[in-house]
């Protein structure tokens, strides 16, 4: 594991990256899975339990205008997501990452997070804890841990 | 900085202490108002805040 932080600014407002090739093959796979997930969805159709998170009630107390805007948005919000799923799969052996770039894999890390949280059924503001034993759900609990802290340190580089 | 106030911030505008102060109002009290206006721009919002992920929704002002 590295201590180094994996995102620099550089005095041209681009973003170094320190991805080692182990962290990139992890992402690529993960962002792979999501796409089949997200894909999976219809507009009009069910939502795999597991993408709840990523499409929340706009209206709570309003049937009619919360049917409304799932049948405008969700297609768009499929569509966004998408577009930026793209831009970090192209973007993800670059050592440098402009910051429309960056905004994406802002985006995208924070759904592969929310979407395996769900998984792992952590709430908001809660992490998984780590078991004795050499359980499945461990490693994606790892997994889990290591988008939050790659999340963070992409917020931090995206804040300054 | 937590991603909710870097969002806050991104979206609309708001210094880092206000940012900070609606992203705590969410984690003790489990929500906060982050914008309003008419529903039209209510739904925009809401959209923008579902795209980052973030559980927004909408309620008419009592």
């Amino acid at each position: 594991m590295l201590f180094n932080r994996r995102f620099k600014t550089k005095r041209n407002g681009v973003v170094e990256t320190r991805i080692t090739d182990d962290e990139r093959l992890l992402l690529a796979g993960l962002i792979g899975q999501l796409r089949e997930l997200v894909l999976s969805t219809s507009p009009e159709g069910m939502v795999d339990p597991s993408l709840r998170r990523l499409y929340p009630t706009a209206y709570v107390d309003d049937t009619e205008h919360e049917m409304k805007y799932q049948r405008l948005m969700r297609d768009q919000l499929l569509e966004r997501r998408l577009s930026h799923l793209d831009v970090v799969e192209t973007t993800l052996d670059d050592h440098e990452l402009n910051q429309e770039n960056l905004n994406s894999w802002i985006m995208t890390i924070n759904d592969l997070r929310l979407v395996l949280g769900t998984h792992l059924d952590v709430s908001e503001n809660e992490e998984p804890s780590f078991s004795e034993d050499n359980d499945p759900q461990q490693h994606q609990s790892a997994v889990y841990h290591y988008l939050s802290h790659l999340l963070g340190e992409l917020v931090e580089v995206a804040s300054n | 900085m937590s991603y909710v106030t870097h969002v806050l911030q991104k979206l609309f505008g708001y210094s880092t202490e206000k940012a900070t102060q609606l992203m705590l109002d969410v984690h003790n009290k489990g929500r906060a108002v982050v914008s309003n206006g008419t529903r039209e721009k209510a739904e925009l919002d809401v959209f923008r805040l579902h795209e980052y992920g973030l559980w927004a929704t909408m309620q008419k002002d009592s």
